[in-house]
């Protein structure tokens, strides 16, 4: 058996809202392997941000244990979780957050330019192998008002890649695509993952978390369904199968 | 964390935001121009004075009547009577000083042919002009014989002499009328210019100081004693020597003051250096004031800077920013920012000093000291104003600044 990359043991998370106590998080307890795709599900207010936010190193959890590739999260100081994101954790938005009039070798090298090992040269090297890696090496010098949504969104995800993550974290990374490109992004994700590489997915579309491996639902702070998903589906076949668009 | 890095990220937000970036810069530009421009004015007519002031003669001491230098006071005017020909005797044998000469003047009109010109006569020994360090044009100086003699003979500047001849015309061998006294020209003194007070120093007729006491003023007091120290270091020493033997002859006992002062050309050089520092400073502080509002404006733009790129700094947080790394961006930006400036305000300044010392004719003089302070001014008014916006970015929290709409 492989050693879990995400291991949470009975997660809280409260905020304080003035005098009441909102309680986000109700006890959350989960493990992630390498190499798996987990799809996270619920409807808003679930608490599917919150825990996106406490795997993703931004949050930290009021309760309980978050062990990240064997480190305990829960006892880093917050320049020690900068370096953990920087290193061990690839984000994926829903509105790519790119930085604009920047090139997208420019927007991938980024996470790079936060780690001070990595040298000017080999950062222009790794950054051009992940925009190959999602098929954009042919845009390079591109800047984002230049692509098409679903090409900046192909771009944030090499910015994913560029640090060799342990993990993937995307929040709705389909959710400003229309299908065709939705499938297209989710053909880069299954081949990703095909590579080894380990993947969580936010969404709340059902047909999108048909691709990945695993589901897991929230609701209302507790997980109500963790399970493997069933007749799964594989994008390239299902993008063969959408009309053609002239 | 990377400060290279960080210099890159700050360099390039400068670049996509070009119109914006010199706008700002535009405060530190115009400060920095004016600081480079008024010191370099200030310091050129500091100099200027004291260039002035040693072409006088470095090493004149010169000796007035009265006590102190009290300008406004009503001074009786027995008090301005008490230098006597005794006391130019007396400094003749002074260790210290290498010539004195005794002076006289008065102002009238003189005389020559069908012109007439208004100036002022010096009677004076031979040794005034080395005191001056003032060299003749033409002909000679009148000797201690011609003192002695008390000989009417003249050597004149040369505005009186272009006003009396022409400039064609030799004038050695003329005769002048002085107050209808003649005198006979037999030198020419070399041109002098303005001195530092504005006054044309040609303008002037040097005569024995016997001939102009006794033919002209029919006084026996002297307006002053100029005299020379044996080099310019020895100066102080001998005002010093100057003032024992005067309080001397003047039997000055200890409890009043002296009748007299004496002073060098150092202290005169002192006296005004001090003034035209006075108004460098004032000069400088009306500038730095533009330097001030060039910081404020730094920082209204670092402060929208950083509230519009929220989500930037979201994003750069979430992808592993430190904290302190965001503040150092925005610092480095701000800091960027102002040195920028700083260099064009340099730029700036130096052509406008330029031009001052070119088109208006000022005299100017441009300190490395002026250049390296605005430097360093540029660059704490860049952190000191980038501070605050950049620790407002640094201080945000990661989740909220991604949601920033």
């Amino acid at each position: 058996m492989k050693n879990a990359i995400i291991e949470i043991k009975d997660l809280h998370r409260n905020f304080k809202m003035g005098d009441e106590i909102v309680h986000a998080l109700r006890g959350v307890s989960l493990e992630i392997l390498p190499g798996d795709f987990v799809t996270i599900m619920g409807s808003s207010g679930s608490g599917k941000s919150t825990l996106l936010n406490i795997l993703g190193c931004l949050d930290k959890p009021s309760e309980g244990d978050y062990l990240l590739d064997g480190i305990n999260v829960n006892s880093l100081s917050k320049k020690e979780l900068a370096g953990i994101r920087n290193q061990k954790i690839g984000f994926i938005f829903q509105s790519y957050n790119l930085l604009a009039r920047t090139t997208a070798i420019e927007n991938v090298e980024l996470p790079l330019l936060y780690n001070p090992k990595v040298s000017a040269e080999e950062r222009r090297h790794r950054a051009a192998e992940a925009l190959k890696r999602v098929g954009l090496e042919s845009r390079m010098k591109h800047v984002p008002s230049q692509l098409s949504g679903g090409q900046q969104q192909r771009v944030a995800i090499a910015r994913s890649l560029v640090n060799n993550p342990v993990i993937i974290l995307a929040d709705e990374a389909t959710g400003n695509l229309d299908t065709r490109t939705s499938y297209e992004v989710m053909e880069i994700f299954q081949e990703l993952n095909d590579n080894g590489i380990t993947i969580g997915f936010v969404t709340h579309e059902p047909d999108i978390a048909q691709f990945s491996k695993r589901t897991i639902v929230l609701k209302d702070g507790i997980i109500t369904q963790d399970s493997k998903v069933q007749n799964r589906l594989f994008a390239k076949a299902e993008l063969a199968l959408l009309p053609e668009i002239n | 964390m990377n400060i290279v890095n960080l210099s890159k990220i700050a360099w390039k937000a400068i670049l996509l935001n070009k119109i914006r970036a010199v706008l700002t810069m535009l405060g530190i530009i115009i400060g920095v121009a004016a600081v480079i421009a008024m010191l370099a004015i200030g310091e050129g007519s500091k100099e200027s004075i004291k260039e002035n002031i040693s072409k006088m003669g470095a090493n004149m001491i010169t000796i007035r009547p009265g006590a102190g230098m009290m300008p406004g006071g009503v001074r009786d005017l027995s008090s301005m009577q008490t230098l006597k020909l005794t006391d130019y005797e007396a400094l003749k044998e002074a260790a210290m000083l290498k010539a004195v000469s005794p002076l006289v003047s008065g102002n009238g009109q003189v005389i020559a042919g069908s012109n007439n010109w208004a100036t002022s006569i010096y009677g004076v020994s031979p040794e005034y002009t080395d005191i001056r360090e003032w060299g003749l044009e033409r002909g000679a100086m009148f000797t201690d014989e011609d003192v002695d003699r008390i000989a009417k003979v003249a050597v004149i500047g040369k505005t009186v002499q272009e006003n009396l001849f022409g400039t064609d015309e030799n004038p050695i061998g003329k005769i002048i009328r002085y107050n209808s006294t003649p005198f006979t020209v037999i030198g020419v003194l070399e041109e002098k210019g303005e001195s530092t007070f504005g006054q044309d120093q040609d303008d002037i007729i040097l005569a024995p100081y016997t001939a102009v006491q006794k033919r002209i003023l029919a006084q026996n007091y002297l307006q002053s004693i100029v005299a020379s120290a044996i080099s310019e270091d020895q100066a102080t020493e001998a005002v010093k020597e100057v003032t024992a033997i005067l309080e001397k002859t003047h039997k000055i006992p200890e409890y009043l003051d002296n009748d007299f002062n004496v002073f060098s050309q150092q202290e005169l050089i002192t006296t005004f250096s001090s003034t035209s520092e006075m108004l460098t400073i004032l000069l400088v502080a009306i500038a730095s004031i533009s330097l001030l509002v060039g910081g404020i404006g730094i920082m209204n733009i670092m402060y929208v800077s950083v509230k519009e790129r929220t989500r930037e700094i979201g994003l750069r947080m979430a992808i592993g920013a430190t904290e302190s790394s965001i503040l150092l961006q925005f610092l480095i930006e701000s800091v960027l920012i102002s040195i920028t400036g700083g260099v064009l305000g340099v730029v700036l300044g130096l052509s406008a000093t330029y031009f001052v010392s070119t088109v208006i004719g000022w005299p100017v003089s441009v300190t490395v000291f002026s250049i390296v302070i605005s430097f360093l001014v540029c660059t704490f008014t860049g952190i000191f104003f980038g501070y605050y916006p950049a620790r407002k970015g640094a201080a945000l929290d990661p989740i909220e600044a991604l949601r920033y709409e």
